[in-house]
């Protein structure tokens, strides 16, 4: 069944926090992820392929560059997921 | 129809000596920062590079592989007369005929060797070491050298904020010989054209020489499109390589990837969920992406320095333009 989009909220933080050790309250719809969260080029190439496994998401490459705040990834997620 | 004899190879091959080249010259971050608008930390934080080796006008490709040739046929305990077979891995030797291997075949006094170079980008040093293996097992030669060497800075633009800190210079070079124990596994190698974009150089040399674009071709790439490529899809094929030789990654003693940026090591070893126990190569700090002579250097660093031995159990896997990739478990000579 489709995420809702506080449960991919929840997730996208509990991820963020697993790859860039960001507090999960932190992780809110209107951060950006490289401005506010530290998340640089790469690590959001990480938290892209965790969410795309747990959301169950294909998120190709050309699209990722476009999500630059959570609220961006959640929209995404929620829009593609199977 | 005339009966063919067929040839007479050794039971298996391994890697029975190592050699390495790394230019004099040091150039620390410092020194690319005066071409681009970035810092020190910026630099390290995207890559795990703090310094690296440009090669000198002297330190040519035939130059730095002869001196790696030299160590890695000392290190194998065999004359260079009987070596059979140079293999010689690089996209950077700017006189494409003849091959280099030729060259290097000559002057480290090999004889009438069967010599010739090969294009495979960053998984170079595996291919050479797959060719070289089939060579001795299948009889065609006793013993061959396989090389991977670079002069990347050449191919490097010093004013793209995203890759001209990434690139260095060196030779690594092993030798390969008969075995009476399979010491060199199945190697788990292929390509993927359809990525060919992702890591190129900029221009055709035919472009360039006719005039467009003025700037020398360099080589670029996709960052992020790279990355996860190499992380989570060579990830896979590390563990391909691991499952055709038998082994499982609690086996492994020495984890040595292609040194193409700590992150993706770092990623890597995550991904594959490598036991604390397994050393891992980050040579890249200190000598920056190498391409084809990556591993071989990287191996020789680890051996010289204590942090691996001869007899230890090592996965190896290069990535990189093409995209093409090779992995494969070896012993460590």
């Amino acid at each position: 069944m489709a995420a809702t989009q506080e449960e991919i909220v929840s997730g996208l933080a509990e991820i963020v926090n697993e790859i860039a050790g960001i507090p999960v309250e932190d992780v809110q719809l209107d951060k950006s992820f490289t401005d506010d969260l530290d998340v640089d080029s790469l690590s959001m190439v990480e938290v892209v392929v965790a969410a795309e496994e747990r959301f169950d998401v294909k998120i190709p490459d050309d699209d990722v560059k476009n999500l630059k705040t959570v609220g961006d990834a959640a929209d995404y997620i929620a829009k593609h997921q199977a | 129809m005339a009966k063919i004899r067929p040839s007479q190879g050794a039971p298996y091959a391994r890697i029975m000596g190592v050699g390495g080249y790394r230019p004099t010259r040091v150039v620390p971050n410092e020194v690319i920062l005066e071409t681009i608008d970035s810092s020190d930390e910026w630099i390290r934080s995207r890559s795990g590079i703090a310094t690296r080796h440009w090669a000198s006008d002297e330190e040519t490709v035939a130059m730095m592989s002869i001196e790696a040739s030299g160590k890695a046929i000392a290190d194998a305990g065999i004359t260079p007369e009987q070596i059979g077979g140079v293999i010689v891995s690089t996209v950077s030797h700017f006189k494409q005929t003849p091959a280099v291997a030729t060259e290097i075949a000559d002057r480290i006094g090999a004889g009438k060797p069967a010599a010739f170079d090969i294009s495979a980008g960053c998984a170079g040093f595996g291919y050479g070491l797959t060719l070289a293996k089939g060579m001795v097992v299948e009889g065609s030669a006793d013993y061959v050298l396989v090389i991977g060497v670079e002069r990347l800075s050449d191919l490097t633009d010093l004013e793209d904020r995203a890759t001209a800190f990434l690139f260095g210079d060196g030779a690594g070079a092993v030798v390969v010989g008969p075995s009476q124990e399979p010491e060199i596994g199945p190697t788990v190698w292929g390509s993927e054209g359809d990525k060919s974009n992702t890591i190129t150089q900029t221009v055709p040399w035919d472009d360039y020489r006719n005039g467009t674009p003025e700037k020398f071709p360099a080589l670029t790439q996709e960052g992020q499109a790279v990355f996860r490529w190499a992380v989570f899809e060579m990830a896979k094929i590390a563990q391909q390589a691991l499952d055709a030789a038998g082994i499982t990654s609690a086996d492994l003693d020495v984890f040595i990837p292609h040194q193409a940026n700590m992150r993706i090591i770092d990623s890597m070893v995550k991904t594959l969920k490598l036991p604390e126990h397994v050393t891992v190569a980050r040579d890249v700090e200190t000598t920056g992406n190498t391409s084809a002579a990556s591993i071989p250097l990287a191996m020789e660093r680890l051996l010289a320095t204590g942090q691996a031995k001869s007899g230890d159990t090592a996965l190896v896997i290069g990535f990189g333009a093409g995209l093409v990739y090779a992995a494969t478990v070896v012993t460590l000579p």
